[in-house]
């Protein structure tokens, strides 16, 4: 691990309209960890994956990929970066197969024209290198598959595009046991390749699986960071419930200020 | 390529892929043909066996329908209505609506009409005011799929704005003028044009081989890769069907005689057989198309791939504006003139019926250009046989009603099917 955190977001601050969603929030992953970002409903974990993503541009603060401060516009400039993200409800075409969407918005082409023959190839080394065997056939339908085959699909077409960091929001939210292992042994497996992985979770015991460090927010303001073989489910459980913020600017209180995003 | 080979490098192999099992040869063709017969995929299939019990019923109960003239009518008749169709199948992969479009084809027509009257300040050749017309509609087509793309209008409600505008329009301009007469040899050639019977076995000779050479393309480029492809034996089983087609329809059009004319290949029959390629081409082989596709599917996965959403909207729209305007020249050309009963007959709802018979869905996503050949081709027929059979409009309309919900109900049950196969 390197001293350099890949992704280092400062002073994060984002309002909706009156809503005050994230207020001076700290972050960072380092290459080759799994960072959790864990909190309750309304503490903001949403928001600030979408100001990560580009999705949402923050008010205030900084961000800063490999050590030089970043500009992130939208999705592209993310994916430029290095920067993918793996949304909740998995952002794939059910009526695509799984070598389309694993080229969707980004298919190989020659003036324009498809190339179908090495994204097929690519796509089929790809699940193989991540050891996903399950697929039947790769020119099978998204619809056809399970909630955990769709999850390998979105986590291999983020790490396909030589990515540094992958965002996974809530990756095991619809799954069964079997399956949230599978994915689970996935993230490891990422994180141990010397990528950056940040994951949202609302389920510790996965968290407690996977992750090397833990950030908790609450109402949308930093708690603290913990260090995972160095603290217990029951101290983050607290620090998510009844976490006092780590720092206060302004005026503003933060009690009653959570938001949804 | 990312770091991402290191792993798993331990693991077993994995099983091989589904495509990977099946026997090449006539077995494997046969295997295939089963798998996705039982699996609910049942392609073009049953289009194909109605179409054919279709034109069996009328060969036995009507007089005049089983001839070669009536057969080079039935093209002219139904090449309109397949160029709708197409544009609609791609307003429909997107999970929209046009409803413009007929009136749209009223607008082409009557551009069209307009800039080749003899004796005005305005007067073109028959092409470039071709041209222009496709282009005016088109561009309607765009304004209207703006509406839809950046102000976030229901597509419904915008083409029905644009379908009663459009037809206040042709109203406006006709109700005083009355007919206007196309005399232009050009454009009346879209749907008259008639090839000589060797030029006519040159295009069949040409389209035939398109299928071969892309199957050997895709062949070609697929070389030392281990992905699945194609037996030879289907592509050539497949090249025979479509040989048999070209071949048999110029056969029949040579074989045609009105009073005494001979006749041969009709334009219109090129023209579809043309935008069908070219269409299909656009939907299959490149990256718009497959974008389209993915926006069907769904349009918020499809922007968070940085898929530019709008555009696509935009092209679709104009697209089938553009479309709209070559079917409704055609139609035109057909009777030599654009007069206030223009567009004929139901046009709007025998394309939007078109496309849902040859199984593209009305949810977005799903179907293919060529359902639209097909769906036009069905409907086609029946309107034409029904009509030498000398029965009334009441009952074409519900034959073709009857045959649109039972066409859509097979498919529902199949796709069914194919849900619970897992496929």
């Amino acid at each position: 691990m390197s001293d350099t955190p890949l992704l280092q977001l400062q002073n994060i601050t984002k309002t909706f309209g009156s809503v005050q969603a994230l207020t001076d929030v700290d972050f960072e992953v380092r290459a080759g960890e799994v960072m959790a970002l864990v909190g309750d409903n309304g503490a903001g974990k949403s928001t600030l994956v979408k100001c990560i993503a580009g999705t949402h541009a923050a008010d205030s603060g900084t961000i800063e990929f490999e050590g030089r401060e970043v500009n992130i516009h939208g999705p592209k400039d993310a994916a430029r970066l290095g920067i993918e993200v793996v949304y909740q409800d998995l952002a794939l075409c059910d009526n695509l197969d799984v070598v389309q969407n694993m080229y969707l918005g980004r298919e190989l082409n020659r003036a324009q024209i498809l190339s179908e023959a090495p994204m097929e190839q690519h796509t089929a080394e790809t699940l193989k290198s991540l050891a996903v065997t399950t697929i039947k056939s790769i020119r099978q339908t998204v619809a056809t598959l399970s909630g955990g085959q769709r999850q390998s699909v979105a986590v291999a077409r983020a790490v396909m595009w030589n990515s540094k960091l992958v965002v996974l929001d809530e990756p095991t939210a619809a799954l069964g046991v079997a399956q949230t292992e599978q994915v689970l042994e996935l993230v490891r497996r990422l994180g141990s390749q010397g990528l950056g992985v940040m994951l949202i979770s609302h389920n510790l015991h996965d968290v407690f699986e996977t992750a090397d460090r833990i950030t908790v927010l609450r109402l949308g303001r930093n708690v603290g960071v913990f260090e995972r073989r160095e603290t217990t489910q029951q101290a983050v459980v607290e620090a998510i419930t009844a976490g006092v913020p780590t720092k206060v600017s302004g005026v503003s209180s933060a009690a009653g200020a959570g938001a949804e995003a | 390529m990312s770091s991402a080979e290191v792993v798993g490098a331990d693991k077993a192999p994995p099983p091989p892929l589904e495509e990977e099992q099946l026997s090449g040869g006539i077995r494997g063709v046969w295997q295939r043909a089963w798998l996705n017969l039982r699996t609910g995929n049942l392609g073009a299939v049953p289009i194909i066996v109605g179409e054919l019990a279709v034109v069996m019923i009328f060969a036995f109960t009507a007089t005049n329908f089983f001839t070669a003239a009536n057969f080079v009518n039935l093209i002219e008749q139904s090449a309109g209505t397949a160029m709708l169709a197409y544009g609609v199948v791609f307003v429909l992969l997107l999970g929209e609506i046009d409803l413009s479009i007929g009136y749209l084809a009223g607008i082409g027509a009557l551009v069209v009409a307009e800039l080749q009257l003899p004796g005005s300040k305005y007067q073109m050749s028959g092409l470039l005011a071709m041209l222009l017309a496709v282009a005016v509609c088109a561009a309607i087509g765009g304004v209207q799929g703006s509406i839809v793309a950046f102000v976030g209008v229901p597509s419904f409600v915008v083409t029905l704005a644009g379908f009663l505008i459009w037809q206040g329009v042709i109203l406006n301009t006709l109700e005083q003028r009355g007919t206007i007469i196309i005399q232009d040899r050009w454009i009346n050639y879209t749907d008259l044009y008639i090839f000589s019977p060797f030029a006519g076995w040159v295009i069949a000779a040409i389209f035939t081989a398109l299928y071969p050479f892309s199957v050997l393309y895709k062949k070609i480029v697929a070389r030392g890769t281990h992905i699945a492809q194609q037996s030879w034996t289907s592509a050539i089983l497949k090249t025979v069907g479509i040989g048999i087609a070209a071949f048999g329809t110029v056969a029949i059009c040579n074989h045609a005689k009105i009073i005494e004319t001979p006749e041969g290949l009709p334009l219109p029959a090129v023209l579809v057989v043309f935008f069908f390629v070219v269409l299909t081409f656009l939907a299959k082989w490149t990256t718009f198309g497959r974008h389209v596709y993915a926006v069907g599917g769904s349009a918020e996965a499809a922007r968070r791939a940085g898929i530019n959403v709008p555009r696509i909207r935009v092209i679709v729209f104009a697209l089938s504006g553009a479309m709209a305007a070559i079917g409704g020249i055609i139609f035109a050309a057909q009777v030599n003139s654009v007069a206030l009963t223009f567009p004929p007959g139901n046009l709007l709802l025998n394309a939007i019926a078109s496309a849902v018979i040859g199984g593209v869905s009305l949810f977005g996503g799903r179907g293919e250009v060529r359902g639209a050949l097909l769906g036009a081709l069905l409907i086609g027929t029946l309107q034409n046989g029904l009509n030498t059979l000398s029965i009334s409009n009441g009952w074409i309309y519900i034959v073709t009603g009857a045959v649109l919900l039972a066409a859509v109900t097979l498919d529902t049950v199949a796709v069914r099917l194919q849900a619970r196969s897992g496929r």
